[in-house]
Formats: C-alpha cells, structure tokens, sequence
C-alpha cells in the first residue's frame, strides 16, 4: 500500500492508504475526495484530475508522456510547472509519502 | 415524514446525482437504487480496457463502499423499481415493498436495442451494456476465432477493435453507407473504415442482416440480405438504445422518446427529476439552441445529475455544460466537443494520414463542435472555447496549424 497526502482546497489534508497499481486518480474518486473529478475513468480524455506534486516521496514519479503533457495544456486551472494529471500516477511502496495539492478548480 | 431522496437508477448519473445532493447540504435520507447487482461502475471501460481484460473491475467501480457510507447514501443493489406511485409519493419494488420519498430522482439510463432477426436468441449472440454483457462476451471468447459485430457506431467499433486486438477475426456490419453516420461527418467514418481495415477488420458497409444462422443452438454465421454468409463464433450486436423511461410514463409523467426534463432537470412533477441517458433536455448547444436532445454520454450524465440535485434541494441552477465525448479505438483517442449537425460546414485541420487532425463544424460561421482524433490539445481547447462560440474564417483554418484558440483569436 501506498500513502498518498492530498492538501485539499480548504487546507485540510487527507491520507489515502492507495493499493499498488491502482492510479491516485480512481483512489481519489473511489474515496470521493474533493477536488478530484476524473470524469473520463483515466483514459487520458478529461484532464479533470489535475493534481500539483508539492512532495514526492523516496521513489521518482512516472515519467510524462506526450499525451499527459499535452492534455496539461488544457487544465481549468494554471499548469505550473509541478503540474500532472493524477491518473497517471500508479501507486508504488516508493511512491510513499507523496504529498499532492488539488487546484482551484478541474472544469 | 422524513425528507428522503430516493434516486432510481445508480449508474454515472445516479450515483453523482445523490452526491451532489449531499455535497449542496441536503439533510435529509438518501437511498440509491439499482437493478443491476454489482455496486455502480463505469461503462466507458466494459467495451475498452475491461472486455480486454486489462482492466479488473476493482478499478472501474465508481465510489467505494466507505464513501457511500461517509456521505450516507444508502445502497439498494439488486433491486428492480417496478412503478411510482407520485399520489402517495412511493416507489415499488421488484422484491416487493415499497419505499416512501419526499424527493424523486430517475436515472434509468438507457437498454441497449435487440436484435430483431431470426436467430437473435441464440447462444454466441451478445449486447453490450452493462457488466453482465461484458462479462459473458469475454467469457465466450477463449475459442472464438471469428466474430460479426452488427453495428459501425462507438461500441460496435470499440467492441471491434478490442477483438481484433485479442487475434479474432472480426467483420463489422452496418446498414448504412459508412460507419458511424450519426454522429460522423462522411471525412470521419471514412478515415475510422480506413483505420479499422488497416488493423485487419472486414468493414462492410449497406449490409442488411437478414439473420442468424445457428448450429445446434449456438451462432453459426451471419447471413445477409444479399444471400452472403459470413461464418462466426459469435455474434456483438451495437445498434444503439432506447432510453429507459416506461416507469416514468407509467407513472403519467410527460415523455417523448426519454423522460422530458426543463433546464434544472425537472419532470413535469417539480417533485421528480430526471438526469442521464434516459433525460430529453433543453440543450444550449443544439442546432436549435434549446430543443429536447437526448446525449448518451458519461459528461452529460454527470453534468445533468448534478443539474438536477441542485433543483432537488431547492438551489436550481442551469444545465449549459459543454457536451463531450471520447472513444478509444486501437491505440487511436477520438474526442468530440460541442454538438454537430449534418448541416455544419466542416474544416479539416491536421494531418488524417498521420492520425493527428480535427474537424471543425462551423454554424453560421461560429465554432459549434469539434470532432479530434489523435488530438488532445484540441479537443481540450475547443472545450473551452465553444463557450464563446467564436466565429472563424473557414480558409483560415484550414490552413492555420497553430493552436485552435491562436486560431480563434486570429479569426
Ligand atoms: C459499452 C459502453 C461504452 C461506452 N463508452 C463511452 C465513452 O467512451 N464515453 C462516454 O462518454 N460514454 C460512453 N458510454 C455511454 C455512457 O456509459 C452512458 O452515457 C452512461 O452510462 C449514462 O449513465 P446513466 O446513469 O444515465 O445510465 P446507465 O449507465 O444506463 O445506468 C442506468 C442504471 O439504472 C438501472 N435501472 C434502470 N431501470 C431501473 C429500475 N426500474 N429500477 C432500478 N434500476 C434501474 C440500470 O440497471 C442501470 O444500472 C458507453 C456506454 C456503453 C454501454
Ligand atoms: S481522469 Fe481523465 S485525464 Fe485523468
């Protein structure tokens, strides 16, 4: 299992302890956590569960690929540079410890 | 009497409906309830990565069961509604009994069309809408070697490219002239033939299915009206669905091919709303902006669901969400924004060949959908700025490669 912070729009923080090789994107969902949309179930079609990494843990995250990077271009809120769309983002024990930040806003 | 919110129907739209109840603070008893016996899912996936086996059902569940239980949405699983009773405000079930409601939400979705040739009841023969149907085609298909899908929409194409993907043989059949007539402009379904041919796919186009040729009550072949025979295995059927709104009917409330709702998603009983698949509603985006449309897509559900809970709690607001839509198809991402009709003047820009393009259909020379393949960016920018409805210069576009806003404002 894999826990993953989400600082969420009022501040607050969450923990979900995240099963390998489910995406933070269907745990977030599952656990409805607000914040995190994920309209198209993670097919890379919604750009609804944009997430900014504000820490990662011992493990590096995937990297992006083309089609992550360019459906960031399309997020309701600003892309900075920490952004990702956190579908996919697949739960590791090394990704333990990260800590994401929801946006403002996914539409 | 308890203020109770009884939502028939937990699927995308009903379950999003009793949270979005309970997010905008209703107070009062939420059940949700469901004919189908597995916890709400997504059905984008059973025709893509669940029916290919890549995806477990774990992973397409749409809220856990804690989550139902924090947000204090009572499940009703297995449990068929068979009438409403709107004088003493009930609803009857199956299993018999009935549950009492303050509130009414009907998200019954939509059933998928029967085949309606001899032959159709045969074994080897399968639709496609929910689990059950994903789960008994994928369990028929260790030892098929060769399948017909009737149908040349999203799900027979989708259905098609996943068998073909797990080495069957596949021949997709459809009536009309080209694939995917009604939501396609005549460049799309022509470049989606071409793709599902080069990935060995037999398209065969004005084809008539007269019946289903059986041997020993199991699905033999294809036959056509022509007298072809196209020998099979088995048989996935996608000629589309009918909205499920016969409970509503029954129950006098006004229908016309789906349950009639205003812009928050209100029955003609201000007590009842209706949301999803099984929803005709006024539509900003239609080619008469406002006429009753009636969208099978997993935005417009939720779009409507949360609609329509704002109006059950007494906080209407207006449903004027964007339309979208996706499809996957082999390796290929095909996104629609706005709504198209046949009228549309349409501009291609991109590349078909290379399997990177968008057509844009241009009303009255405004922007009103966006057909991409294989092009995200667009698809997402042409989200945003259909809001606008920007008007375009169509020779322009044509030739602007760009991106699609730099297009917009240019224009
Ligand atoms: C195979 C497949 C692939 C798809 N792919 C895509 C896609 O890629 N992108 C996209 O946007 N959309 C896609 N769709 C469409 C999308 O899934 C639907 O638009 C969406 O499911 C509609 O949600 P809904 O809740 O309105 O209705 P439904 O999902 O149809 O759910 C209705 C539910 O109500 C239940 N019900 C009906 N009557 C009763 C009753 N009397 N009592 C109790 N329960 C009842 C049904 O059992 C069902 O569970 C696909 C659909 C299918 C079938
Ligand atoms: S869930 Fe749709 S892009 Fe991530």
């Amino acid at each position: 299992m894999t826990d993953v912070t989400f600082i969420l729009r009022d501040g607050s923080r969450r923990t979900l302890d995240i099963a390998e090789g489910t995406s933070v994107m269907q745990a977030a969902v599952m656990e409805n956590l607000k914040g995190i949309d994920g309209e198209c179930g993670g097919c890379l079609s919604c750009a609804t569960c944009h997430v900014y990494v504000e820490a990662i843990g011992t493990g590096a995250l995937p990297p992006m690929d083309e089609e992550e990077n360019a459906l960031l271009d399309g997020v309701a809120a600003e892309r900075r540079p920490e952004s990702r769309l956190s579908c996919q983002i697949l739960a590791t024990p090394g990704l333990s410890g990260l800590v994401l930040r929801v946006p403002e806003r996914q539409v | 009497m308890t203020d109770r919110l009884v939502v028939v129907g937990a699927s995308h739209a009903g379950c999003r409906l009793a949270f979005a109840a309970r997010e905008l603070g209703f107070a009062g008893e939420i059940v949700l309830i469901g004919a189908e016996p597995t916890p709400p899912y997504q059905r984008p996936p059973l025709s893509k990565g669940y029916l290919k086996g890549a995806t477990p059902l774990a992973a397409i569940l749409l809220k856990s069961e804690a989550a139902f239980h924090e947000a204090g949405i009572a499940l009703r699983l297995g449990t068929p509604v068979t009438a409403i009773d709107r004088t003493a405000r009930t609803v009857a079930l199956a299993s018999g009994g009935a549950i009492a409601w303050s509130r009414l939400a009907l998200t019954t979705g939509a059933r998928v069309r029967r085949l309606a040739v001899p032959g159709a009841d045969l074994a080897g023969v399968f639709h496609m809408r929910d689990l059950a149907d994903a789960d008994a085609l994928g369990a028929a298909l260790p030892g098929a070697a060769r399948a017909v899908v009737v149908g040349g929409g999203f799900i027979g194409l989708e259905a098609a490219a996943v068998l073909r993907g797990l080495g069957l043989a596949v021949t997709v059949l459809e009536a009309a002239d080209r694939l995917a007539p009604r939501a396609f402009p005549p460049l799309l379904s022509a470049w989606l033939k071409t793709l599902h041919e080069s990935r060995g796919v037999d398209v065969r186009l004005g084809a008539q299915l007269r019946e289903i040729v059986g041997r020993d009550g199991r699905v033999a072949a294809a036959g056509l009206a022509d007298g072809h025979e196209i020998a099979c295995d088995l048989v996935v059927v996608g000629i589309g669905v009918v909205p499920a709104d016969d409970l509503a009917r029954d129950a006098g409330l006004a229908v016309d091919r789906g349950i009639l709702v205003d812009a928050h998603g209100l029955t003609s009983d201000p007590a009842i709303a209706a949301a999803g698949d099984c929803a005709r509603h006024p539509n900003p985006w239609a080619a008469t902006p406002g006429a009753p449309t009636l969208l099978e897509s997993v935005q417009n559900a939720h779009d409507q669901a949360r609609v329509a809970a704002a109006a059950l709690v007494g906080r209407p607001i207006v449903h004027d969400a964007v339309p979208w839509f996706w499809s996957d198809q082999y390796d290929t991402r095909i996104q629609m924004a706005g709504l198209s009709h046949p009228d549309d003047e349409i501009v291609l820009r991109g590349d078909p060949a290379a399997g990177r393009f968008s057509l844009l259909h241009l009303r009255d020379g405004r922007l009103a959908a966006v057909d991409s393949v294989g092009w995200p960016q667009d698809h997402m920018a042409a989200r945003r700025l259909l809001i606008d409805r920007p008007a375009i210069d169509p020779e322009r576009a044509g030739r602007h490669d760009g991106g699609l806003a730099d297009l917009c404002r240019i224009g």
